[in-house]
């Protein structure tokens, strides 16, 4: 029963995922948890890697600002957008989301 | 004495050895030794041999008993011995011959009776046990230094007495101090001086030094403030496949998901809708390399350098200018003469070179049999130059050897001629290298005309004997077309040709050349020819110009034509053969045909590929369509640079713009001016862009995308006289040059100014869509003008059907009014026309 629980968690993370990667131009989905370390992730190692080290020091940052300009705001969104693609974070308590989108494909 | 009684006393006895001389051996009786208390054996034993005797005793028993007496001989000795009690030893073993002897000596005595120390080690033993007794002082000399460095009174010691007067007696007394020198002569003071006697130098002065080393301890301790990693290596945390399963089934990552979906769905949608990235102020293209609106400010072209050579170019014409392909900034120039000066004199014509750095002088000089009107550089090796005479024959030249003068920089004055066994004896003039061309074809087999077109095929492909189109093995342009108004396209090759073998061995040369085509010298005939009947009529177009489609080789060894074009190596012409047309594969995607322009300002557009008619012979097929669009001759027809099937003719006073493909017409057809045309390219840069040369000396700078009704800038007086010839060329990014060549000889060289050099990616479509409107507008005009005719036709059908069924009798009414009709008729079609610009003059002998 639990293991029919866990499937079912499971292939909902499977289905957002695909939702997600689904839509134009997305080139890559990474779910890093609160300490920086992916969970799981569409791209090859070596970039997931490289994306949830760099993108965890961010939010942290981005994260902090806000609440020290105000203590009861929080960080619900960040979106860095470069001159070739674009990098959507959702960050949350344990975990964030990492969508990387490339508009022009 | 005592010698004699000892030697007595050694000759006396036998066994007894030389006594000392303190001892004296004696016999005492046994009356003696009852008396003196010594009996042998009884009173002195072996163990206990001394025996002290007393002295005054032994004197008695001498005087009483004289000369029995044992002791007389000893009497002396006893008298003389200072002690009062002499020893007697019990010799019991005769060790001295005698029973008895006497010590004589006190010493002696001392010595016998007290042994010393050193005999036996006991006796060594208990004197070491007892405490060291007080050794009496011997005196090694120290005495005498004590003595001398203790003070003794030398004299005695001298007493003084005071007294006082008696009347003072008892008074207390005052003592006081004086300083000696208070008073005069109060001392009497012997000071020392130094005396010169006795200046003694001290040469040599002993003193003492210890070396210390100089020893300075420090220390330091730094104070690490700021601690900071140099250098880490480090490998990123990742999770193991077990715990990212564990996480992956968390139900926080589930709520996790959930809730951050809508957002990113939204942001993503965002993205969609209006794209970001995208700089709408950049898009619409307002950039100055962009704007091609009305009112863009044309800069001039420039003069860069004029390029003239006092010593050639007097009285000719320049009839064609190249750039070469390869170095920077060299012009080569063709230099006619006058018609008049051409039959009156014949001076040898020349080809020049010019440099950027040098304008004034050229730098080398291709000696040509007679005029050149044409001429090209070899695509695939520049060294190799073809050019058109003006008698129809094709001269080659092989300029490998004399490259190098257009290369360097280096002032003329450093060349050296190269004619070292000329004749000419003036040496101290600065010769211009010359080349001699390397050869001639034959004179029979060229063209009968002038010679007013050459163009290299490219290296992919070549061309057989029977005209079909095959591969080109070596990757190299052997093979180039020349037209020459005698109705003549000739297709000529570089390299061997079977039938001929032997070169004729020229006479004394009096400028060297090089041998690289000598078997092609005076037998060089062309590959094969084909002609220009006309389509309707007989006769022949007489072409003056054409162009042929690029061939690029769409095979599989692109690699290779790569390799073999960075290849420097010089092929050897004289080695290569005509390969017989089977072995080489036949290409069938060359697009074999040309557009020629011709004397008469037609355009036609011909298959030089051979057909073969009914008899089995090749022979070359007939055009495939003339235009009549231009009046006068035809003095340009060049493909654009960026769409192979564009092409530009050039008439006297206008130009077109063909499409191949669209048969039916020309594209595009500019509005006649009123200056002649004399050259148009052309701009290597820009696809909309070309430059026409006119007879004023002017150039014209159309820009299809801006106008097409007028030139997009018109820079007159660029040179006094006609202009000739017009070449671009791309010499880099910043630079893009024009070279004008005029009827005076000058060469001009102008620099195309950035507006009109820029091109921007845009431009390329924009233009490909202009052609295109205006090839679907062309299609769109047949067709209406189909239509049209069609509707006509049926009128007049309809008007001739209508036209009978009226009696005969009736004849001359209604033609009457279907003359007039008709004549109506005809004025609509001829303003229709003219509108479109087709009108053309209705005449017998048409040719559409």
């Amino acid at each position: 029963m639990l293991t029919d629980a866990n499937c079912c968690f499971q292939a909902e993370v499977e289905e957002t995922l695909k939702r997600i990667q689904g839509q134009k131009g997305v080139q890559g989905i990474i779910i890093v948890n609160s300490e920086g370390i992916p969970i799981k992730t569409t791209l090859d190692n070596s970039s997931t890697v490289q994306y949830a080290g760099l993108i965890h020091q961010l939010v942290m940052k981005a994260r902090s600002t806000i609440r020290n300009i105000d203590p009861q705001n929080d960080l619900t969104f960040l979106r860095v957008r470069s001159k070739k693609n674009e990098i959507m974070i959702a960050p949350d308590k344990d975990y964030f989301l990492i969508v990387i989108q490339n508009p022009s494909d | 004495m005592p010698v004699k009684k000892r030697s007595a006393a050694s000759s006396a006895s036998s066994k007894g050895k030389r006594h000392p001389d303190d001892i004296f051996p004696m016999v005492l009786t046994s009356a003696t030794q009852e008396l003196f208390g010594c009996l042998a054996d009884e009173d002195v034993t072996g163990e206990n041999p001394h025996k002290l005797l007393r002295k005054d005793d032994i004197i008695q028993d001498i005087k009483t008993r004289a000369a029995v007496s044992d002791f007389s001989p000893v009497k002396q000795i006893v008298l003389d011995y200072p002690e009062d009690e002499l020893l007697l030893v019990f010799d019991r073993d005769f060790v001295y011959g005698q029973c008895f002897y006497l010590v004589v000596t006190p010493e002696a005595k001392d010595r016998i009776l007290n042994p010393p120390v050193l005999q036996t080690e006991e006796v060594f033993k208990n004197e070491v046990n007892k405490t060291p007794e007080p050794q009496p002082w011997i005196p090694q000399g120290s005495e005498r230094e004590v003595d001398a460095e203790a003070d003794t009174e030398t004299r005695e010691k001298l007493r003084y007495k005071f007294s006082r007067v008696r009347r003072n007696f008892g008074s207390p007394v005052c003592f006081s101090d004086r300083n000696t020198a208070d008073a005069k002569d109060g001392y009497l003071e012997c000071a020392s001086y130094q005396d010169s006697r006795f200046s003694i130098k001290q040469m040599q002065r002993d003193c003492g030094m210890q070396a210390v080393p100089r020893l300075q301890s420090s220390s330091a301790q730094t104070q690490w403030k700021f601690q900071r990693n140099v250098f880490t290596q480090y490998v990123p945390r990742q999770l193991s496949d077990e715990e990212k399963e564990n996480v992956l089934q968390s139900d926080s990552l589930k709520k996790f998901c959930t809730s951050v979906t809508p957002r990113i769905l939204h942001t993503l949608q965002q993205v969609q809708i209006a794209n970001v990235f995208v700089d709408s102020w950049k898009a619409l293209g307002a950039g100055v390399e962009d704007g091609d609106w009305a009112g863009k400010v044309y800069e001039d072209l420039a003069l860069y350098q004029a390029f003239t050579d006092q010593k050639y170019t007097n009285n000719k014409k320049i009839s064609t200018v190249n750039w070469h392909p390869t170095i920077y900034g060299v012009i080569a120039v063709a230099l006619m003469k006058e018609k008049e000066e051409r039959e009156s004199e014949s001076t040898p014509s020349f080809i020049l070179f010019y440099s950027f750095s040098d304008p004034s002088n050229s730098q080398l000089l291709l000696e040509c049999p007679d005029d050149i009107c044409a001429f090209e550089f070899c695509p695939s090796d520049p060294n190799i130059i073809v050019g058109g005479c003006i008698n129809g024959q094709v001269v080659l030249w092989d300029i490998s050897a004399h490259v190098i003068h257009l290369q360097g920089t280096e002032p003329r004055s450093k060349k050296v001629s190269i004619d070292t066994d000329t004749y000419d004896l003036d040496d101290n003039k600065e010769k211009t290298p010359t080349v001699h061309y390397s050869a001639l074809s034959a004179a029979e087999s060229s063209h009968k005309a002038p010679i007013t077109d050459i163009q290299w095929l490219p290296p992919t492909f070549e061309v057989t004997r029977t005209g079909s189109p095959a591969e080109n093995k070596y990757k190299i342009s052997v093979q180039f077309v020349t037209c020459s108004p005698d109705g003549w396209i000739m297709f000529w090759d570089l390299r061997v040709q079977k039938a001929t073998r032997q070169p004729v061995i020229d006479a004394k040369q009096t400028t060297p050349r090089s041998d690289t085509f000598k078997h092609l010298d005076r037998m060089w005939k062309p590959l094969f020819r084909i002609s220009l009947p006309k389509i309707n009529t007989s006769g022949e177009y007489l072409p003056l110009k054409f162009s042929l489609e690029h061939y690029t080789c769409s095979g599989n060894k692109t690699e290779d034509d790569d390799e073999i074009n960075d290849s420097s190596e010089v092929p050897d012409y004289s080695q290569l053969r005509l390969p017989s047309a089977k072995t080489l594969t036949a290409l069938e995607d060359v697009n074999t045909k040309l557009y020629i322009g011709t004397e008469d300002g037609e355009i036609v557009y011909a298959d030089w590929k051979p057909v073969r008619d009914e008899s089995g012979r090749q022979h070359s097929g007939k055009p495939l369509h003339c235009y009549r669009v231009h009046d006068g001759m035809v003095n340009t027809v060049q493909r654009s640079p960026f769409f192979k099937d564009i092409i530009l003719t050039m008439g006297s006073f206008n130009f077109a713009i063909w499409k191949e493909g669209v048969m039916e017409d020309l594209i595009i057809q500019s509005p006649s001016s009123e200056q002649i045309c004399t050259a148009a390219c052309w701009s290597l840069s820009q696809p909309a862009v070309f430059f026409i040369g006119k007879k004023d000396g002017s150039i014209e700078v159309w820009n299809l995308l801006e106008k097409t009704s007028g030139p997009a800038q018109v820079q007159a007086h660029v040179t006094d006289a006609k202009i000739t010839c017009i070449k671009p060329w791309t010499a880099s990014s910043k630079q893009h040059f024009l070279a004008v060549t005029d009827d005076q000889g000058l060469v001009r060289v102008l620099e195309i100014p950035k507006t009109l050099h820029s091109s921007s990616r845009s431009k390329g479509s924009s233009v490909k869509k202009y052609f295109q409107l205006e090839e679907d507008r062309l299609h769109f005009y047949l067709q209406k003008v189909d239509e049209w005719e069609k509707l006509k036709k049926e009128a007049e059908e309809a008007k001739k059907r209508t036209e009978p069924e009226k009696s005969p009798k009736e004849k001359d009414q209604p033609t009457v009014p279907s003359v007039q009709e008709w004549r109506d008729h005809q004025m609509l079609e001829e303003s229709v026309l003219k509108e479109h610009r087709l009108w053309t003059p209705p005449a017998n002998t048409q040719d559409t």
